[in-house]
C-alpha cells in the first residue's frame, strides 16, 4: 500500500496544516508517512500546497507523480492538479469556492461546500479540518478515532476549546460524505 | 518532525551549545528552534548575529573555547562565510555548518536546488583545505548524519558540512532521535582556549609566515584528509546486484530517482542506484568497482551537472556516463525522471 | 639587590619585532603589566587581529586565539558567550576596527558584548606598506592617498569610538596615547579600568590608543610623537568618550 495525495489551496486556508495531520495520523498509526509542503516567499494569499505519501512500506519519494487523492480548496488548485491525478483517483473539492469542475470522467469526485458548514461551528472556522473529516470518510487511509487523537496533541495543549471546535469540524466533516 | 527542525533538535542531543546564525530562507526554522531551545540547555547560547561574516566568526570564537558549535544558512550566505571555513580549517577548528540550499547563482530563488556542490566539496574559500560534506536525503538521516557530524568535527578538528536543499529542511517525516549525549562525557580537548591556569599557555594561529613551516603545516592538513578519505567514505546502493544501469544521485534528487528506479523495475529495466551520503570523502573506489561490470551510468542532479565531473573521475574512463539534470530549484517527480532513464535505457539497448 | 623594573611575567622573553618608535610595543607592555597587577594571566584570553600586531601571540603568555582581518569582536563574542566567566579582549588597528570590521565592532558594542577593545589608532595601515586607513586624517599623505586625503576624493576620516559610544551596550569608552609618560600612565589605567569593568559585567569598554608609525608616516620617533599631539589629537580628541559606571576612583 502507497498512497500519495496532494492538498492545495490559498495561503492560509490550512493546506499545510491538513497534510500534517494526515501525515501524523498515518506515523500514530505505525505507517511510514512522508510530508513535503511547498514555501512561498509569501506568508499569505500564495497558493500552497503539501504531498503526503502514506505507505506500508518504505516510501522512496516523497514528491509524488500520479497522486491516488487530490484535496482542492480553490479554483485554480483544481485547475493545476487536475490531470496529475491518476486515472480511477479521487477529487475533493471545496465547491463553496470552486465554480469549475474537473473535465475527466475517469475520477470520482466529492464536493464539500465548506463555508456553509463553517456556519454551523462557532466562528465560522474549522474549514480544512472538516475537509479533512470529509477526506479520510472516503480514503479510509486513517480512521477518525486517531484523527481525533492528533487534533488533541496539536491543539488541545495550548487550548482545549481550539480543541473541541476541531473535534466538532472534523466530525461535521466525517458525516457530511455518506 | 520537520527537516529544519530535525537538525536543530539532533544538533542539541549531540551537545551542541552554540548557534549563531543570520536569516535566510529556506533554513530559518533552524535558528527560530535553536533560539527557542538552546536558551532551555545548560550553557546554552544562541545569537542572531548581524551578518553571516559575523555569524561563522562567532563560531571560531566558541570553538576556540571549546564548545561544539553550530550554524546554517543558504546558497548565498555560505558564500559569505566562506572566509571562515578556509580559517576553520587553517585553525583546525571542529564546528557544524549547515546549508540548506537553493536555487542559484546570485539570489536565485527559495526553491531546492543542488547547485551548491562544487562550493561545498571544493570549497569556496581560499587555500589548500578540504571539508567533510554530508549529503542527507531523509529526515532520518539529517539527525544521524548532524549527530554524527559533530563526533568527526571534534574527531579530526575540522569543520563538517551538511548539504541538504530547501525540500529537505521544510519536509515533515517520522524520525527517531539519537539520544543525548552528556556533556561531561563528550572527550577533553587539550588545545581549547581557556585562560592558562594551571598549564603553559596556548594559542590558535592560521598566519605561519615561514613557507617551510606553512608547508608542514599545509601537509599535517593533508595527512588528516587523507585520513579521512581512508575512513569515513559512505554510500548505499539501491537495486545494485543485476543493475545494467546505474543511477548515481545525492541527497533529496536520490530519493526521487529512488522512486523512479523502483517504477522502472516493477517494469523489468534493470536499473540500479549508488547514493554517495559523504560527497566529500566522495566514492571514487566504489564507482570505479561499479564501471568494471556496469557501463552505463546515469547521473541526475538538480543543476546543471556538478557530482557528474566526480563520477567521471571516479569511471576513469571505463564506462559511458549521461547526464540529466535540472536547475533553477525545478523539483521533478519520479515519472519524469523514470521516462528519462528508461529512454537511455533502450537507446543503449540494453533491455 | 632590590629589582625595581622587570618584564611583565604575562609577556614572554622574545624581543619585540615592531620597528622603533612604534607604539603596540609599549601597548603590549602595559596590557601585559595590567594582566599581572589584576593576576588575569590564567584567566584571560586575548584575541590579536590581521596587522601589524597578528603576531601578538608571539608576545603574550597568555591564551590567544587569531581572528581573520577584521572579525576580532565576533570571534571574542563567540569566546566570551562560551566561557563568560574568563577576560576576553580583542587587540585590533584602525583598519580591522573602523574599515573591514566596522559591523562586527558596532554590533558587538551594540549588542553590549561583554569585552574589551583595545583600538590601536595610527592612521596609516602599517604592516602593508602604509595605506590610507579608515583613520588617516584629512591632508595626511599614505601610499594610497599620495596627494594627501582630501574630503572630494578620499573622503573623510571615520571616528569610531565616537560613535560606539553611542550605542547603549556601550559602557566604557576612553581615547588615550602612547606618546608621552604622563598619556602612557593614562593609557595603562583605562585599560586597568576597563578589564575591571568587564569583570564586574559592565557590557562593551573600549580603550583606543593614538599611537604613532614613524616608519610609515616617515618622521623620526620624536616628530611621531610631537605629531600626535599636534595634529591627530585634534582630529581624535583624548579622553573619556563614555563611562556609564561613572566610578570616581579611576578619574583622572
Amino acid at each position: 500500500m502507497l498512497i500519495k495525495t496532494i492538498f492545495s489551496g490559498f495561503g492560509g486556508q490550512g493546506v499545510i496544516m491538513m497534510g500534517y495531520l494526515l501525515a501524523t495520523a498515518g506515523m500514530v498509526e505505525g505507517k511510514n508517512v512522508t510530508c513535503l509542503p511547498s514555501y512561498g516567499a509569501e506568508v499569505r494569499g500564495g497558493t500552497a500546497n503539501c504531498t503526503v505519501v502514506v505507505s506500508s512500506e518504505e516510501i522512496a519519494s516523497p514528491v509524488a507523480s500520479e497522486p491516488e487523492y487530490a484535496v482542492l480548496m480553490n479554483n485554480p488548485s483544481l485547475i493545476r492538479f487536475q490531470n496529475q491525478v491518476q486515472s480511477g483517483g479521487t477529487i475533493f473539492l471545496n465547491s463553496s469556492l470552486i465554480e469549475d469542475r474537473p473535465i475527466r470522467g475517469d475520477l470520482e469526485i466529492y464536493e464539500i461546500p465548506l463555508n456553509d458548514l463553517t456556519k454551523q461551528l462557532p466562528e465560522n472556522r474549522g474549514a480544512n479540518v472538516i475537509m479533512v473529516g470529509a477526506f479520510i470518510k472516503k480514503s479510509g487511509l486513517v480512521s477518525p478515532e486517531t484523527m481525533i487523537r492528533v487534533l488533541k496533541n496539536t491543539f488541545g495543549g495550548k487550548n482545549p476549546a481550539v480543541f473541541k471546535l476541531n473535534k466538532s469540524a472534523l466530525m461535521l466533516g466525517y458525516e457530511y460524505l455518506k | 518532525m520537520r527537516g529544519n527542525h530535525v537538525v536543530g533538535e539532533a544538533a542539541i542531543r549531540a551537545g551542541c551549545r552554540y548557534y549563531f546564525g543570520y536569516p535566510i530562507t529556506p533554513q530559518n526554522e533552524i535558528p527560530e528552534y535553536m533560539s527557542e531551545k538552546l536558551p532551555e540547555a545548560e550553557g546554552g547560547v544562541f545569537i542572531q548575529a548581524e551578518s553571516e561574516i559575523a555569524s561563522i566568526h562567532m563560531v571560531i570564537g566558541a570553538s576556540m573555547a571549546g564548545g561544539r558549535v553550530m550554524t546554517s544558512s543558504s546558497g548565498p550566505g555560505i558564500s559569505l562565510k566562506q572566509e571562515g571555513i578556509s580559517f576553520l580549517c587553517a585553525l583546525e577548528l571542529p564546528a557544524v555548518i549547515v546549508n540548506m540550499s537553493r536555487g542559484g547563482p546570485g539570489l536565485g530563488n527559495i526553491a531546492p536546488s543542488q547547485s551548491d556542490y562544487f562550493q561545498a566539496t571544493r570549497g569556496g574559500g581560499h587555500g589548500d583545505y578540504r571539508t567533510i560534506v554530508f549529503g542527507p536525503n531523509s529526515c532520518q538521516e539529517l539527525a544521524d548524519l548532524t549527530y554524527e557530524g559533530f563526533n568527526l568535527a571534534d574527531k579530526y578538528r575540522t569543520p563538517v558540512l551538511i548539504l541538504g536543499d530547501g525540500m529537505l529542511g521544510q519536509m515533515m517525516e517520522p524520525v527517531e532521535l539519537p539520544q543525548e549525549i552528556p556533556l561531561k562525557k563528550l572527550p577533553a580537548k587539550d588545545w581549547a582556549l581557556t585562560g592558562a591556569k594551571g598549564r603553559p599557555s596556548r594559542f590558535i594561529r592560521s598566519l605561519i609566515l615561514d613557507p617551510i613551516k606553512e608547508e608542514e603545516h599545509n601537509w599535517k592538513l593533508m595527512r588528516k584528509y587523507e585520513k579521512i578519505i581512508r575512513e569515513e567514505v559512505k554510500w548505499e546502493t539501491y537495486f545494485a546486484d543485476d543493475a545494467k544501469m546505474m543511477v548515481i544521485a545525492f541527497g533529496i534528487a536520490a530519493r526521487i530517482a529512488k522512486g523512479a528506479i523502483k517504477r522502472l523495475r516493477e517494469e523489468g529495466v534493470k536499473v540500479g542506484l549508488l547514493r554517495p551520503i559523504t560527497l566529500w570523502p566522495f566514492p571514487f573506489k566504489a564507482i570505479k568497482d561499479f564501471s568494471k561490470k556496469v557501463k552505463h551510468f546515469f547521473v541526475f542532479e538538480m543543476n546543471m551537472g556538478q557530482m557528474v565531473e566526480d563520477v567521471k573521475l571516479g569511471i576513469e574512463g571505463n564506462a559511458e556516463v549521461h547526464f540529466y539534470g535540472r536547475p533553477g530549484g525545478v523539483i521533478l517527480t519520479p515519472l519524469e525522471i523514470a521516462r528519462v532513464i528508461s529512454s537511455q535505457y533502450y537507446q543503449k539497448r540494453l533491455g | 639587590m632590590k629589582k625595581i623594573f622587570s618584564r611583565p611575567k604575562s609577556l614572554k622573553t622574545t624581543p619585540f619585532h615592531y620597528c622603533p618608535g612604534c607604539g603596540h610595543s609599549i601597548i603590549h607592555r602595559l596590557i601585559g603589566e595590567v594582566i599581572d597587577e589584576m593576576n588575569l594571566q590564567e584567566k584571560i584570553i586575548g584575541v590579536p587581529p590581521a596587522g601589524c600586531a597578528v603576531l601578538a601571540y608571539n608576545y603574550f603568555d597568555i591564551d590567544m586565539g587569531e581572528a581573520s582581518h577584521g572579525r576580532a569582536a565576533a570571534v571574542a563574542t563567540g569566546l566570551k558567550r562560551a566561557v563568560p566567566d574568563r577576560v576576553v579582549f580583542t587587540y585590533q588597528g584602525d583598519g580591522d576596527m573602523a574599515a573591514i570590521g566596522t559591523a562586527e565592532s558596532i554590533h558587538a558594542a551594540a549588542r553590549g558584548e561583554n569585552i574589551t577593545t583595545i583600538f590601536v589608532n595610527n592612521g596609516v595601515y602599517g604592516m602593508t606598506g602604509g595605506q590610507m586607513a579608515p583613520t588617516t586624517i584629512l591632508g595626511q599623505n599614505t601610499t594610497t592617498s599620495p596627494r594627501g586625503r582630501k574630503e572630494k576624493v578620499e573622503g573623510f576620516p571615520i571616528n569610531l569610538s565616537e560613535m560606539l559610544a553611542i550605542a547603549p551596550g556601550s559602557s566604557y569608552i576612553e581615547r588615550t596615547a602612547v606618546n608621552t609618560p604622563a598619556n602612557i600612565l593614562k593609557t595603562k589605567k583605562a585599560i586597568a579600568k576597563a578589564f575591571r569593568l568587564q569583570i564586574q559585567g559592565y557590557g562593551f569598554t573600549l580603550v583606543e590608543v593614538l599611537s604613532a608609525c614613524p616608519t610609515n608616516w616617515k618622521m623620526d620617533p620624536l616628530k611621531a610623537s610631537k605629531w600626535i599631539d599636534e595634529v591627530m589629537a585634534s582630529h581624535f580628541p583624548l579622553g573619556v568618550l563614555k563611562d556609564t559606571p561613572g566610578d570616581k576612583k579611576d578619574a583622572h
